[in-house]
Formats: structure tokens, C-alpha cells, sequence
């Protein structure tokens, strides 16, 4: 029976006050949207997703990566995100275009042949205004396969049609949309042929338990979700779709989802419906399995955060300039250089000497202890590590001074300098960090991809291996 | 196979040392000829009379051709050496073992460095390609890896920790202050130190050596020759190298409270000159302050203080100017400046002085002690390149070889 087998959502650390960025415009506004730090994109954004089940990933038979925000054009960006989680080499890794269509099309796709469904998205839009406000930045990673199903999947349906309700050109810093009641229209006669579809395919409507809609049209939401509310005879899961987070865009689907996981219990059927440019539906079932498919909740991520000025936000966004330190930029990473060392660089593996079993990251030469040449492989990515010494420097070149370092010790051994993230407060020696993945400064339009440590969080992710 | 002493071979009969400072009015090229000229002034010699020079250079010149022709010095071996913040006192070594080996008679060791070119902050490296994977940290920043794990391993508050860092600050700017040639010649006090805006960790920016231009240079010849040039020549007692091979990052062992290269190029070093005794037999020190911890970690490492100790006889003014063994006296890299490639022949330069009797105004009482050390050092902590050496005013009877 096919379905999904692990799944998990990931917020980022930093809120941004509406009120904030309406104030900039002399207007009001409530709530907090979801942030992305400086050194983060839609691509590690989609790795941080799907690092607390990493190593199930390695079952899957396809890798869909769905987002609004690519990092790179014409270049894939779906191989780093591969890269990270150290995916077989033997399947196929895709972008799903730049539409916020793709988050629900990457989960039926991968829903239809075991594949990792990777759903990311940073929204924003022009200065000051509702996408800027409503959106928000976060990601969902849905691991699809035929054993240990957590939840089954019953049916998907979609359906198209070509309207225009928000669109974009590519040299717009943001979207436009139409009257919302066009689209709200358009959508609700989708709809219909959504549920008439699911009906077909035999979904009994009030054997949902639960359901969600996703789309870029708020209107839209708040009627399908009355629309549904008679069809299944039960309440939208979050009437509001998220409104703590911000709308995600192509991601928003996938954080629904990932909600209607989060809470379900085993013999919940959850529907899920996608409304953007068409319509599209996926039905589940929650196994017993489900609750050891859970990673940390969506919710556990909401509490806390921490808070950026908007001056801060359009700072890391590249929508102004902050003032340049007197160092040199850094120079961009080779390609050869990183293709060879590619085992380091993206998926964070050392090597375990045979002969004394002394740890280093990247893999040597030489053993630093005994001075033996063989090794065999070992992954930081997962372990804990603690601070064994630390510094915060503001001398150095950060895209968001001062660069906070340390020297880092893995729980199995070894230790790596690395960068430290999403810290609030400089850090102690002995403090406990994770891996996670970065993107350091982009010079000549190349990102360069990192691993970084930030703060362990909380204790769900203890053992989250 | 071993290392073997050198131990009164080679004598230096001539130095000379620029002022350290923004020299945005004088080029490289220009600090090299004013500093080889005023050392071979001091010996009475011309360049025709050196057999074969050594440039030491961080990022100021490539080839020894960088000396060759500003110098327009012909047919002689030039050759330019590296050895990160130790590249001076590479060309020293390279100079003192071609007169050692009976290649040459006389060797000429040069350092310059113009770093105030570039227009930005700090220090720089050449750029080597690599994969991003490195952190760019700056040299305060991996320096300042020392203060919490120091601070964590002898447990030590954050507040003594800072007035010991302060001291050594302090004692270097008033030692500078007296110094000419010194980038700063300006006593600071202690709250100016304490309370200066923050570069990287817990330091400072007085707790940063000075980035300046200059030069500094010494001419050596063999012992026996070496009163044909001057009535008061320093012999080289000790000459040490060692070569961390960058393990300090990975190897659990090490916690960031030390140098090793550093202890054992010190070991090395006593054994060359005879010491025993390091305080009680040295008249002074010339170390690599680079940054105000490393100075207090370096105290235990060259065996002046006791492990865990330093930090209170920093407070205790054993080092300073009037203490058991003065350290730093012409100011160090902290106030005398830190052009890269000059440094560790500038540190060589003190020790002339001093042990000649011609520091002037900061001239120490030597108390009959006739040796003095400087040590070296390029890198960062658990990743560095450590070179000591030890003159003396003259030949150690008990010396054989």
C-alpha cells in the first residue's frame, strides 16, 4: 500500500511584525510572518526539511522540488537539495518550475512512484504591501514509498484552467493580482469538478476527518473551506490556513499537509486541497505507523522565534544595501575544487581512520593521529555536536555581521570549524548545536553552499536519527 | 638523523630596522633600500660585499627579484621566502644556515612588508582557490579561539582574564612609547584598553597589534669573522623551527589553551643554546603579541610561567619593562607594529640593541644576563608555523661544536 512514510515541516527562527512592514506605508496590520535567516534559500530551506529523516530519504525513487524562489536559473536546483541528503545517484532530481502550482504537483508526483516530495518557498513582494505581509518562508519534505506507510494514500484528483488571478513577470520584485473575486469564482467552479472527481474515485465525503486548502487567494480559501465544510460535514483543519506563518506559496500545500499529519491519529482520512491556476486534491489515511513518522510538529516550531526589524528583513531580502565592511569580498568557490570535494562540502561526510579510528572532516590524506590512508566513511550530518571554543568576529566579511564561529566537537568524534547560525546570544563553550545547511556569500552569481551549526532547539530533535 | 646545534657559528654584525608605521608616502621597494642601507652602514659595507641575500615577504613582492631590483644588485642568488607572520625570521634562517653550511661568507637577511596599500581592515592573505568550505575567519577572530577555552580550562573569570589581556596592552603601548621606531609611541591606560570597541570575541582593539609598513634587516657572517665587521656582535645561539601540520582543529587533544609547535620549537631551542633555566638566563624576550592572549599563552608555552599561571604573572608585572624577565620592550607587534615579512628580524633588532646597550630610553638592566630570545609565530591556534631563535653577546665557553 503506497502512501507517505515520513514527512516533516520546517520553520525558520525569525518572525517579522506585520505592523512593521505595514508602518513603512503609515498602515496598520497584526500578527507575524515567518522569516528565512540571511543564509538561507529555497534550496537549504528544503534540505532543513528533510534532515531530521535523512537517512529513510535514501528509498526514495525521485526527488520533486517544488518552489516560486528558485537560487539558480537553468541550472537544477533540486541536485544540491540531492546532494545534501545524500539521495541514491540512480533517480532523478527535478524543479517543479516556478509556479505556486508545483508544491501540490511535486506531492502527487512523488506520490505516484516512492519518490521525496521537497516543498520550499521565501515569499515576499513589493515593499510595504500584502504579500510582503501575508506571506511567509518555510518548507515540506513528504518521503512517498510502499512500506511502513504512515499514511495511505486514497486518491488525488486535479483540474485546469487558464485565467488570470496572480501572475508576475520575471523583472517584478513582485506579484499582481487581479479583483480577488474573479479568481475566487473560478476557483469555486474548480472546485466543484475537484469533488466530483474525488466522488468518482470513491471518497465518501464524510469519511474525511479533516481537511485544508491551500492557494495564493485568501477569498478563495475562506469559500472552499465552507464549500468543504458541508461537503464533509466536519471544520477546515485552521480556517485561517496558516495565518501564524504567513502564506508559503508553492510550499503552503505542503505545510498544510504536514499540519493535518502533525494532529491526526491513526484511521483519519485528511483531505487536502491545492487551489492555484486549477485544482488539485490528495487523500490519506493515517496508519498506525503515523506517530512514529512524526518529526518535530509544526505547531512546536510556531512558539517562540526570534524577532527581526523590517530595516533587517530588506536588508537580508537584497531590497537595500547595507553598508560594506572594509575587507575584501570573498572569492567564489571553484567548481572543481567543490565537485572533488563535494562529500564535504554538501553532505558533510568525513572519514573514520581503519587503523586508530581517529574522526576527520573532510576525509584525509593522511590520518592526523597515526598517519595511516584508510578510512572509512562517516556522516556529521544528524549528530550533535558541542562548542569547544568560539568566537564572534566583526572584522570578518558575513552578508550579516558579525560572522559568529566555532570549533565544534561531534558526538561520534571529530570536530570542524564551522560557522554558527541562528544564534541570539554569543555562544558558551559546551553549548550543544546541530548541522545545517547553509548558503554562504554568492559571488559571481555562485552560491556557495555550506554546512553551518546552529543552537539545538528543542528536545524533539534528540535522536531524531 | 637529528637536528644539530648551531650554536656559535654565525654571528650577526649588522642590523638595521625602519620605523613601522602607515608609510602611504614610502613604496616597498623604497623601505628595502633605506633598510639595506642602513645596515650595511652599520658593518661599513656595500652590497657588492654580500655573498647572497634572503627577502622574507608576506603579499609585498613575489620572487627575490622583489629585492634584486630595487636594490639593482647583480649576479648574486636572491631568493624570496614565506613563511606566514614567521617570514622574517625565515629569511634569517635561510641567511644563517648559507654562512653555517661554508657556502657563503656573508648572508643578508631582509624583511619588508607593505600592508597599508590594500585599503582595508586587518591583515590579508593570498587568495588560494578553494571550495568555500573554509571559514574566513580573521586573525583576530581564530586568536581569540584562546580566551574562552583559557578562561574554561584554568577557570578563570571573565573579568580577570580581561585585566591580564589589558596589562599585556598596557605594558606594550608604554614599552612603544619609548620606542622611536614603534608605529605607536603612546602610553594607553588600562580603561581605555578594557573598555575599546569590540573586533572579534573578547578583544578589542587594543588588544590587536598594529598594522603598519616597514622593514628591518641583519647581515651574518661566520663566528670567527665576526669582529672584522664590529667590536660587538651577536652570536646566533639557537635557530628552531617547527611546522604545525594543521591537526589543531581536528584532533580532540588539543583544547585551544596552547601552541604546541610552540613548546616543542622551545625545546628545541633551549637544548641548541644550553638553557635551563629560560627566566633567570634570558635578558629579554621578543615575542609574537599578535593579539594580547597569545602573549599570556605564550608565556607558559616558552616555559616563563607555570601552566595556568600566566595570566597572574602577566598581572604581577613579571614581564614588564622593570620585572623578572622583560618581554616585549621595544613594544611588540602590538605597538612597534606588525608589518608581516618584517616582524621577526624586528624582534631580532630589539634583542641588538638591547644586548649591545643601545636602546637609549628603554635600555634594560641586564643584570649580567647576556642572552635574549624571540619567537615567531604565523597561523592561528592548532594551525601554526612557530620559530625561536637565541643570540648572545658572546661564544658559551662550554660550546664544542
Amino acid at each position: 500500500m503506497a502512501g507517505i512514510v515520513r514527512y516533516s515541516s520546517y520553520v525558520p527562527e525569525f518572525r517579522l511584525e506585520r505592523g512593521d512592514i505595514a508602518a513603512a506605508l503609515g498602515q496598520k496590520a497584526k500578527g507575524a510572518r515567518t522569516v528565512a535567516a540571511y543564509d538561507q534559500d529555497t534550496t537549504t530551506l528544503a534540505v532543513e526539511a528533510a534532515l531530521s529523516f535523512a537517512p529513510s530519504c535514501r528509498t526514495a525513487n525521485s526527488l520533486w522540488f517544488a518552489t516560486t524562489a528558485p537560487a539558480y536559473v537553468d541550472k537544477v536546483n533540486a541536485t544540491a537539495i540531492h546532494a545534501a541528503l545524500q539521495l541514491r545517484s540512480d533517480i532523478a532530481a527535478v524543479d517543479l518550475g516556478t509556479s505556486v502550482r508545483g508544491g501540490a504537483t511535486a506531492l502527487a508526483a512523488a506520490a505516484r512512484d516512492g519518490g521525496l516530495a521537497v516543498l520550499a518557498d521565501t515569499r515576499g513582494g513589493h515593499v510595504g504591501g500584502a504579500d510582503e505581509r501575508g506571506g511567509g518562508d518555510a518548507s515540506a519534505a513528504f518521503l512517498f514509498g510502499d512500506d511502513d506507510v504512515a499514511a495511505e494514500l486514497v486518491a488525488t484528483a486535479s483540474v485546469t484552467a487558464e485565467f488570470l488571478d496572480r501572475w508576475r513577470d520575471r523583472s517584478d520584485s513582485g506579484s499582481s493580482v487581479w479583483e480577488e473575486r474573479f479568481g475566487e469564482e473560478r476557483y469555486l467552479e474548480l472546485l466543484e469538478q475537484l469533488l466530483a472527481q474525488l466522488c468518482a474515485r470513491g471518497v465518501n465525503p464524510t469519511s474525511v476527518s479533516r481537511f485544508a486548502v491551500a492557494s495564493p487567494n485568501g477569498r478563495a480559501v475562506r469559500s472552499a473551506n465552507k464549500l468543504l465544510s458541508g461537503w464533509t460535514q466536519t471544520q477546515a483543519a485552521d480556517a485561517r490556513g496558516l495565518d501564524v506563518l504567513g502564506n508559503v506559496g508553492a510550499a503552503q500545500p505542503g505545510l498544510l499537509l504536514a499540519d493535518l499529519l502533525d494532529s491526526a491519529d491513526e484511521g483519519d482520512t485528511l483531505l487536502l486541497v491545492s487551489l492555484a491556476d486549477g485544482a488539485d486534491a490528495i487523500v490519506l489515511r493515517a496508519t498506525a505507523k503515523l506517530n512514529a513518522a512524526k518529526s518535530r510538529t509544526l505547531r512546536e516550531q510556531l512558539d517562540g522565534g526570534t524577532s527581526i526589524s523590517y530595516a533587517q528583513y530588506l536588508v537580508w531580502k537584497g531590497r537595500v544595501q547595507g553598508e560594506r565592511p572594509r575587507r575584501p569580498d570573498p572569492d567564489r568557490p571553484s567548481a572543481p575544487y567543490s565537485w572533488r570535494n563535494r562529500d564535504y562540502k554538501l553532505a558533510l561526510r568525513g572519514g573514520r581512520c581503519r587503523s586508530c579510528g581517529a574522526v576527520a572532516y573532510p576525509v584525509p590524506a593522511v590520518c592526523h593521529k597515526c598517519r595511516e590512508k584508510s578510512f572509512e566513511t562517516v556522516s556529521a550530518i544528524g549528530q550533535r555536536a558541542r562548542v569547544v571554543t568560539t568566537t564572534v568576529d566583526h572584522l570578518a566579511f558575513s552578508p550579516s555581521p558579525p560572522l559568529v564561529s566555532a570549533v565544534v566537537s561531534f558526538e561520534a568524534g571529530g570536530r570542524i570549524q564551522c560557522e554558527l547560525t541562528d544564534v541570539r546570544s554569543a555562544p558558551l563553550v559546551g553549548d550543544e548545536v546541530v548541522p545545517t545547511f547553509r548558503r554562504g556569500a554568492t559571488v559571481d552569481g555562485i552560491h556557495n553552499y555550506i554546512w553551518k551549526a546552529r543552537p539545538v532547539v528543542a528536545d524533539q530533535e534528540r535522536g531524531a536519527q | 638523523m637529528a637536528q644539530h646545534s648551531l650554536r656559535d657559528r654565525v654571528a650577526i654584525v649588522a642590523m638595521g630596522c625602519t620605523r613601522f608605521a602607515e608609510h602611504f608616502d614610502v613604496s616597498a621597494e623604497q623601505l628595502a633600500v633605506d633598510v639595506v642601507g642602513e645596515t650595511l652602514d652599520g658593518a661599513g659595507m656595500t652590497t657588492d660585499q654580500v655573498d647572497a641575500f634572503w627577502l622574507g615577504t608576506y603579499i609585498s613582492g613575489i620572487s627575490g627579484m622583489a629585492l634584486a631590483r630595487p636594490l639593482k644588485v647583480q649576479g648574486k642568488p636572491i631568493t624570496r621566502v614565506e613563511n606566514m607572520c614567521a617570514t622574517g625570521s625565515e629569511a634569517l634562517r635561510a641567511a644563517v644556515y648559507a654562512v653555517a653550511s661554508g657556502a657563503v661568507d656573508v648572508a643578508m637577511a631582509v624583511g619588508v612588508e607593505k600592508l597599508k596599500d590594500t585599503g582595508y581592515a586587518g591583515l590579508l592573505s593570498p587568495k588560494i582557490q578553494d571550495d568555500g568550505t573554509r571559514v574566513n575567519t580573521s586573525a583576530p577572530a581564530n586568536f581569540s579561539f584562546l580566551a574562552p577555552a583559557y578562561k574554561q580550562r584554568y577557570d578563570v573569570s571573565s573579568e580577570t582574564f580581561r585585566d591580564a589581556m589589558t596589562h599585556v596592552a598596557w605594558k606594550n603601548h608604554a614599552n612603544g612609547a619609548l620606542n622611536p621606531r614603534a608605529q605607536f609611541r603612546k602610553a594607553v591606560d588600562k580603561e581605555t584598553i578594557a573598555r575599546a570597541p569590540v573586533v572579534a570575541g573578547d578583544l578589542g582593539v587594543f588588544d590587536c597589534s598594529g598594522v603598519a609598513d616597514g622593514a628591518a634587516a641583519a647581515i651574518v657572517v661566520r663566528a670567527e669573522d665576526a669582529y672584522k665587521y664590529t667590536d660587538t656582535p651577536l652570536f646566533v645561539k639557537a635557530l628552531s623551527l617547527v611546522t604545525g601540520s594543521g591537526s589543531g582543529i581536528a584532533d580532540e587533544e588539543y583544547d585551544f589553551t596552547t601552541f604546541d609547535e610552540v613548546v616543542s620549537c622551545a625545546r628545541t631551542a633551549y637544548e641548541q643554546a644550553g638553557i635551563t633555566d629560560p627566566c633567570g638566563q634570558l635578558a629579554l624576550a621578543e615575542v609574537h603579541d599578535c593579539f594580547t592572549p597569545t602573549e599570556i599563552v605564550l608565556m607558559e608555552d616558552l616555559g616563563f610561567s607555570k601552566r595556568g599561571e600566566a595570566w597572574s604573572d602577566v598581572l604581577a608585572g613579571k614581564y614588564d619593562r622593570d620585572g623578572d624577565l622583560p618581554v616585549n620592550p621595544d613594544g611588540g607587534l602590538k605597538s612597534f607594529g606588525h608589518p608581516v615579512g618584517a616582524s621577526g628580524l624586528r624582534m631580532l633588532f630589539e634583542c641588538w640593541l638591547q644586548l649591545r646597550g643601545e636602546a637609549g630610553d628603554r635600555q634594560l638592566d641586564t643584570d649580567g644576563r647576556t642572552m635574549a630570545l624571540t619567537q615567531n609565530l604565523g597561523g592561528a591556534p592548532g594551525d601554526c608555523v612557530c620559530f625561536i631563535a637565541i643570540v648572545g653577546t658572546s661564544v658559551s665557553s662550554q660550546s664544542t661544536e
